[in-house]
């Protein structure tokens, strides 16, 4: 299996909250790392980013597209160094697709990721 | 109107800015304050992402800030100035009469600073230099977000 990792990026604890939801559903363990920005600065935010990230590759999946968990993860992906693609408006349809399909390069991972994600945003039939 | 908020935040442009306080102000441009950003486009891009399109984003560095705020003061549009630390609100403060108020709204740990708030640390010399802008008649209070309590400096410094 590929060594791509996930890293969900967000405000509070929803990160942690997809993760778990992630798990729930598919019992896959150890591909996504949760980062909160809870009372993180952006200097001790790009530690924890550096931390979850570790040598890479992996893909961000960000909360918002703006705010400090995004300009941390961009200016992260720009300077770290490691192959590292990000995703904003992250959601769990497209970390369900994600974990399933690590076998590729992380911006291509990414773009995949941004479709299945955004197929699952539709209104229904009432 | 006028700045309706002059802010030290260290995380810049954020969720608590744009929304947190924007909505309820109703915010139409945000000042952003800060020498290393106001030089680089990369960095004013990804600043910029995180601001929704009928909001102006001004970026300008504190000798640019000194000369430009008289003139947002007079905007009739509501705006916010940002800061990303003490020492840049002190310099604009020193060089501007017509700062009388700055809200520490994040200032996060690092090495050497203490818990003063959950969202504010702070050095001992950072605490003295509030404590000075106070003193020099600027209205200093920390306070995250609008439906917090403003604390006053003297609780936190």
């Amino acid at each position: 299996m590929s060594d791509l990792r996930g890293v969900i990026v967000s405000h509070a604890a929803v990160a942690q909250a997809l993760v778990s939801a992630v798990t729930a559903i598919t019992g896959i363990e150890g591909v996504l790392t949760a980062v909160s920005n809870e009372g993180c600065g952006t200097e001790a935010l790009g530690q924890r980013l550096r931390e979850a990230v570790g040598g890479g590759p992996a893909v961000l999946f960000v909360d918002l597209p703006g705010g400090s968990c995004f300009t941390s993860s961009a200016r992260y992906a720009k300077q770290g160094g490691a192959d590292i693609a990000v995703v904003t408006g992250v959601n769990l349809a497209m970390l369900l697709d994600f974990v399933f399909h690590r076998d590729i390069a992380p911006a291509d991972a990414a773009r995949r990721a941004v479709d299945a994600g955004a197929k699952a945003i539709r209104v229904t039939a009432s | 109107m006028t700045l309706a908020l002059y802010r030290i935040d260290d995380r810049l442009i954020h969720g608590q800015v744009v929304v947190g306080w924007g909505q309820p102000l109703d915010v139409a441009f945000i000042v952003l304050v800060d020498d290393e950003v106001s030089s680089s486009d990369w960095e004013q891009d990804l600043y910029r992402m995180g601001v929704p399109p009928q909001i102006e984003v001004v970026f300008a560095s504190v000798e640019q800030a000194a000369a430009l705020l008289p003139g947002w003061e007079a905007d009739r549009r509501v705006g916010i100035l940002l800061v990303g630390d003490i020492d840049t609100a002190v310099a604009l403060a020193a060089r501007v009469p017509q700062v009388k108020r700055f809200n520490v709204g994040g200032v996060h740990h690092r090495a050497g600073r203490t818990e003063r708030l959950r969202f504010v640390y702070l050095t001992d010399d950072e605490a003295a230099k509030l404590r000075q802008l106070a003193e020099r008649g600027v209205d200093v209070t920390a306070q995250d977000v609008p439906t917090a309590r403003a604390v006053p400096v003297g609780e936190f410094t």
